[in-house]
């Protein structure tokens, strides 16, 4: 079939233009850091149980409050449990947040954003209304009262940050599909007989997906940093869970003298955000040619 | 323009008439029993179903939902479970001190965002300006309430120069609640030494509150800068032989500052959320230590309260960024 023609040859570009935006990323020294450090996280995430010196919900009293030392590198907390084990641990924890909570939004937000754009009329109305019900909430807001009524859980938070994140994706979603509706291979689709169906599984999603994976990336530093910080004030993973924002707030009561509890996993989630945003930030001067430097 | 305005205040309504409807239907299937939460698991039942009754809490969802929004209609928000008072007064005594805190920080973080994004973009490509944008994405990395922790040990604790949580020190007398804001409250009644101490107090907070704003204001005024330094009549303003700072300042900044004014205006709703964070490490009287206490505490009235406040203050914020970019650039037309 010619439309089928005209798809490869749209897709091929496509492919070529994503290889041009990964080259470009590469070669910003800041994006490569980024991706550097998020790479280090994954590999701690997989192999944590393997290095980590113990296990991070072991209690050992005798040794409790300890100051980071040989034995215990960032030191041990108030049940004598390793910090550094704990924070080793929590890399796995932060990291199912952000990329699950990626998935639901996406899951959620494309789907309803393409049919929302797709057919228009009453469906888009109800469903931008509804987003904007959402979006009149700031994201953390939200997420608190739904973490709360579902009870608050590692799983529940993932849960809460998605259904706060959705809307976003979905106004994507739809932009991305208002403009690629009019496009000529579409319109040839629809002409040559083509169900709704298909035309927006095989001309309009391929189209749409990758935008919105790159917004999802982009704002993965901030979905870990609402994620520590419902932890935080008790809305999250609970103790003894080794997540990191829990873990600061039981350190604060010892904050003055054992700094090392609250500390390290700042600076750990500092970190991690840090690697998202580098690479965000690389990722958006290639797609955004005004923000650059040089000019 | 008018029907602009009309349309957008009505769609800000249907917005907030969702928020009323998210917020009834979570705060109802929050598991556990508020009653139970107050009255202790030893209360006799005909105590615990007599305050249901009295809290309207027998009847069906549907009819308290109603009943709820009547009540709205008439400015009664209801009564907290856990302060025991209408939940109205529990925000006006709140509201003031998180305004202040945030009006505060957007004040610092506007200022010295649009310094720092003149300064790099004026020196952009510079190692000046790439240091600023290193670190600017450091600061957009760390977690609000560890940096209150951290400033707090080091400024408070180690160093002593900055006094520690709260609004005032224990020991200075609170001046005569006019405003609710303690800065305002003190210069009224002119006691300088209460609005020394306040001012101290909201430092560190107003910093940690405003560090995000400041980054996105600080890179939204370089990108905005670069773009109108590279106009033409920049270069005809530099030929006339105007000083670089003229230039800067009143030919660039000018026409610069409309995408500007918009992120500050989003932020100053967003602080909101911050708040949420900053309020419970510095131990605030705030809107954001409110909700979460509420949140804990099960506290239906008050969570609906204090969550359709904040949308409400969120929404208007956009709403008036939305108009602002109306009125501020003419080449925008409404249909």
């Amino acid at each position: 079939m010619s439309s089928d023609v005209a798809i490869a040859r749209i897709l091929a570009q496509e492919r070529a233009r994503r290889q041009q935006l990964v080259r470009r990323t590469l070669r910003n020294p800041l994006s490569l850091a980024g991706l550097i450090i998020i790479g280090l996280l994954l590999v701690i995430a997989v192999i944590a149980p393997v290095v980590a010196p113990s296990n991070p919900l072991q209690t050992n009293i005798a040794r409790r409050l300890e100051a980071p030392s040989g034995d215990y590198p960032f030191g041990t907390d108030q049940l004598g449990r390793d910090v550094f084990s704990r924070i080793l641990y929590g890399a796995r924890i932060s990291l199912r947040i952000a990329i699950l909570t990626g998935m639901i939004a996406t899951v959620i937000g494309a789907p309803l954003g393409i049919v929302s754009g797709y057919f228009r009329g009453r469906v888009d109305d109800l469903l931008m209304r509804l987003t904007d019900m959402f979006m009149a909430f700031p994201r953390l807001i939200l997420a608190m009262a739904i973490a709360a009524a579902l009870r608050p859980t590692l799983e529940n938070v993932i849960i809460a940050i998605s259904l706060a994140a959705w809307p976003a994706y979905a106004r994507l979603a739809r932009s991305v599909t208002l403009a690629l509706r009019e496009e000529n291979f579409v319109e040839a689709a629809r002409a040559l007989g083509a169900s709704s169906l298909r035309v927006l599984g095989r001309h309009i999603f391929p189209g749409v997906i990758s935008p919105v994976v790159i917004q999802v990336s982009l704002d993965m530093g901030g979905i870990i940093l609402t994620a520590a910080g419902l932890g935080f004030i008790g809305f999250g993973a609970q103790p003894p869970t080794p997540e990191w924002g829990v873990m600061i707030a039981e350190g604060r009561n010892y904050i003055t003298s054992q700094w090392w509890l609250s500390t390290f996993p700042g600076i750990a989630i500092a970190l991690v955000v840090l690697g998202f945003n580098l690479l965000g930030d690389g990722i958006r001067d290639v797609l955004d040619p005004r923000l650059r430097g040089g000019r | 323009m008018w029907a602009y305005l009309v349309r957008r205040l009505l769609l800000a309504l249907v917005a907030i008439s969702g928020v009323l409807v998210i917020v009834f239907f979570l705060s109802h299937i929050i598991p556990g029993d508020p009653i139970a939460a107050i009255l202790g698991p030893q209360a006799p039942d005909y105590v615990i179903e007599d305050l249901r009754h009295r809290w309207g809490l027998d009847r069906p969802i549907p009819e308290q939902f109603v009943r709820f929004v009547g009540r709205l209609v008439r400015g009664d928000l209801g009564t907290s479970i856990a302060t025991k008072r209408p939940v109205i007064s529990d925000l006006r005594q709140f509201f003031p001190a998180t305004i202040e805190l945030a009006t505060t920080a957007i004040i610092l973080g506007a200022l010295a965002g649009l310094a720092v994004g003149i300064i790099s973009a004026v020196a952009h490509g510079s190692w000046l300006d790439h240091t600023v944008r290193f670190l600017s994405l450091i600061g957009l990395s760390m977690p609000v309430f560890w940096l209150g922790f951290i400033l707090l040990l080091v400024f408070y604790y180690r160093l002593g120069v900055l006094p520690g949580p709260g609004q005032l020190d224990i020991f200075i007398a609170r001046p005569p609640s006019v405003t609710g804001m303690i800065l305002l409250d003190s210069l009224l009644a002119r006691d300088f030494v209460a609005l020394r101490n306040a001012l101290g107090h909201l430092v560190l907070p107003a910093l940690v509150l405003g560090s995000h704003a400041l980054v996105g204001i600080a890179r939204i005024t370089r990108a905005s800068m670069l773009e109108v330094l590279g106009q033409d009549y920049i270069k005809v303003a530099r030929a006339k032989g105007l000083a670089e700072r003229t230039v800067i300042l009143r030919h660039a900044l000018k026409n610069a500052l409309l995408p500007i004014i918009t992120v500050i205006g989003i932020y100053y709703g967003g602080l909101l959320e911050g708040a949420v964070l900053t309020e419970t490490v510095f131990a605030w009287p705030g809107l954001g230590r409110y909700a979460t206490s509420a949140i804990l505490s099960q506290d239906f009235a008050a969570i609906m309260g204090v969550t359709i406040l904040i949308a409400l203050i969120f929404s208007l914020a956009n709403l008036v960024v939305d108009l602002a970019y109306g009125f501020l650039n003419p080449k925008i037309r409404y249909e």
